[in-house]
């Protein structure tokens, strides 16, 4: 494995911001650290750089033990959360810094420089200061700073928090093509499941210092180890006392669970309902228009739930009294989740019969 | 601001007139004053006052004194600055408060506590006899007291541009494997420069001014320990008015250079900021 973690802890005075953390990541993959806020991962992040060391626990990059290996001898590129360009330097002397400070021949530093400018397409902006710009612009000059040096590991703090939500997905898909192309191991730290899902081959899910459950995006979607994990990926909702729903009377009285918009389909009004015996009776209490569906706000007895609803099926509105059924659902059992499924809808399987 | 354009006339132009006529009472008509009684019988006699020979050591050793308190609290400044932005440490806030001390201590109690350490009383002096050396009622005195009342000048600049800014580029350095000294200089010097040369100024300023904690120290050995305020003191209380002013005269003049450095590095400092940092 080219990344390893293990056991490592770090506190900042009453602070527990690492606890007894252990991961891997293999050479030339790109890895997420996902988690909400104050959860360790910038932390873990800063860490692996040596910008902060642990308290305890073994960082080990390519083998070797780094723990006592300055930052800068790391062989590690890192782009800061706002990029930290150096304001008062072009574009130019801010990507040179690392070869300059290695004190690289000039000709070489102008060389790799220029390499550096075409591959992140700023060719003709190298006397540009930062404020003048671009939030996109900036963090590809940041990304070809760290990138300078040649290092073997790079290192993104949340690398698109900055940039406004309609630029972000080009970024992200550029970034993962810039990745792939280069075949550079990586990690990044982000907030967001979806940025998470969408870029990385493996993710790391933090929470309160510690790692919750690592895996392929695919992987942790469809088999959140703990509760946390099924809260947090997916646009989950809880529900206490989810054996009240029709097929699930086999839970605990105030059994809760996780589930998901697709764990649930909304019979068109009007129409015949398949396996009737297992539907629910449900209002529509909101509709939100989600671009290629709508998003159906419901009201199952004393539940409130979110399905998806084609734009394709008949019409819906407020009010509307709907037959819906409930697939399955991911059942909390202590600090472990279970796939629970409509005991009457048995022979539909067992959900995510797909293979990527 | 639109509420102030709303605001009744009579109440703009009386706050407007009352401001100028208050300035004009307290600040310009008495430097004035000193202007025109220094030049009261026209240029020779100022021209005399200003060269007489202690007239003119007075105004070296000023000029050393405030070089010196400048240059020792420039280092200072950028260090405590540094320190207090950069690291995290026990007694940091105690720090913080004390830097301000000399804004809040009267400068005369500053000389005294550089008598009550060095001077005949004082428990260092023992020490300072048996190895020849003078601090009290000598330049180092003085030296010391300017640098005591300018102290906070230049960290009290720098520490919240520092502040403002955060760690991330000085971190983005190292990591790139620049040493203190280059990240100081091409990463860290330029963001606080414009805050650093203000400090600077003011600091100067001050220095160039002070005669409370100075008069102190100084003991008035004309010729030898006369900064240029204590000496325009001495001139006056022996009634030579005339010589009195015309000396004071040069230190409204770098007063009123100070303050054009400062209206030039103010602006300067902006309008590069706006360029710079968006």
């Amino acid at each position: 494995m080219y990344v390893e973690l293990s056991g490592i802890n770090k506190s900042f005075g009453s602070f527990q911001a690492a606890r007894d953390v252990s991961f891997v990541l293999a050479e030339g993959t790109l890895g997420a650290l996902l988690g909400p806020s104050g959860s360790g991962k910038t932390t873990i992040l800063r860490m692996i750089a040596g910008l902060e060391s642990p308290d305890a626990g073994d960082i080990r990059v390519g083998g070797v033990r780094v723990n006592d290996v300055r930052p800068s001898q790391r062989g590690v590129g890192f782009v800061f959360q706002n990029y930290a360009l150096f304001r008062y330097m072009t574009v130019f002397d801010n990507i040179a810094f690392g070869l300059r400070s290695q004190k690289a021949p000039k000709a070489k530093i102008q060389e790799r420089v220029g390499e550096l400018l075409a591959l992140v397409n700023m060719e003709g902006l190298e006397k540009r200061y930062p404020g003048q710009l671009s939030g996109g612009q900036r963090q590809r000059v940041a990304f070809a700073r760290a990138l300078a040096p040649s290092p073997r590991l790079l290192l993104l703090d949340e690398p698109f928090a900055a940039i406004d939500a309609k630029v972000r997905r080009d970024l992200r898909s550029w970034l993962r093509g810039m990745i792939d192309r280069l075949r550079i191991t990586s990690i990044f730290v982000t907030h967001d499941q979806a940025e998470a899902i969408e870029v990385a081959d493996q993710i790391i899910i933090t929470n309160g210092g510690r790692v919750e459950q690592t895996g392929t995006p695919l992987e942790l979607y469809r088999e959140p180890a703990t509760p946390f994990v099924a809260r947090f990926v997916g646009d989950s909702q809880v529900l206490e006392g989810y054996g009240r729903l029709v097929g699930f009377g086999g839970a605990p009285p105030d059994g809760q669970c996780a589930i998901r918009p697709e764990f649930i389909s909304v019979c068109p009004p009007g129409e015949p309902v398949q396996y009737e015996n297992s539907a629910e009776e449900a209002e529509v209490v909101s509709l939100a228009f989600r671009g290629s569906s709508l998003e159906v706000g419901l009201r199952v007895k004393e539940f409130a739930l979110t399905a998806g609803y084609s734009l394709e099926s008949g019409p819906l509105s407020v009010g509307d009294k709907v037959k819906i059924l409930i697939f399955r659902v991911y059942a909390f059992q202590g600090e472990k989740v279970k796939l629970v499924n409509n005991d009457r809808l048995a022979s539909l399987g067992n959900g995510y019969n797909f293979a990527i | 601001m639109a509420y102030v354009r709303e605001e009744r006339g009579w109440a703009r132009l009386i706050l407007i007139t009352v401001s100028f006529l208050f300035v004009a009472l307290m600040l310009i008509l008495p430097l004035a004053q000193v202007l025109s009684k220094a030049f009261e019988h026209g240029i020779k006699p100022f021209w005399e006052a200003v060269s007489d020979e202690y007239s003119v050591k007075a105004a070296r050793l000023s000029a050393l004194t405030a070089i010196l308190a400048v240059l020792l609290n420039t280092f200072f400044g950028i260090a405590a600055a540094w320190a207090i932005t950069r690291f995290a440490f026990r007694g940091k806030g105690f720090l913080i408060t004390i830097i301000d001390i000399p804004f809040a201590v009267s400068p005369v109690i500053a000389g005294l506590v550089f008598v009550m350490t060095f001077g005949r009383l004082g428990w260092a002096y023992p020490f300072l006899q048996e190895h020849d050396l003078k601090i009290i009622f000598a330049t180092p005195g003085l030296v010391l007291a300017t640098i005591f009342v300018t102290l906070p000048f230049v960290a009290r600049e720098i520490i919240p541009v520092l502040a403002a800014r955060g760690t991330d580029e000085e971190e983005a350095a190292v990591l790139m494997g620049a040493g203190l000294w280059r990240t100081f200089w091409k990463v860290t010097l330029p963001h606080i420069r414009w805050a650093l040369l203000y400090g600077i100024i003011l600091c100067s300023a001050r220095a160039m001014g002070e005669f409370g904690a100075v008069s102190v120290v100084s003991g008035h050995l004309r010729g030898k320990t006369n900064t240029l305020p204590l000496h325009i003191e001495i001139l006056f209380r022996e009634y030579h008015t005339l010589q009195s002013f015309s000396v004071a005269t040069i230190l409204v003049i770098v007063a009123i250079l100070i303050l054009i450095a400062r209206h030039v590095v103010e602006r300067v400092g902006r309008k590069e900021a706006e360029y710079y940092v968006r």
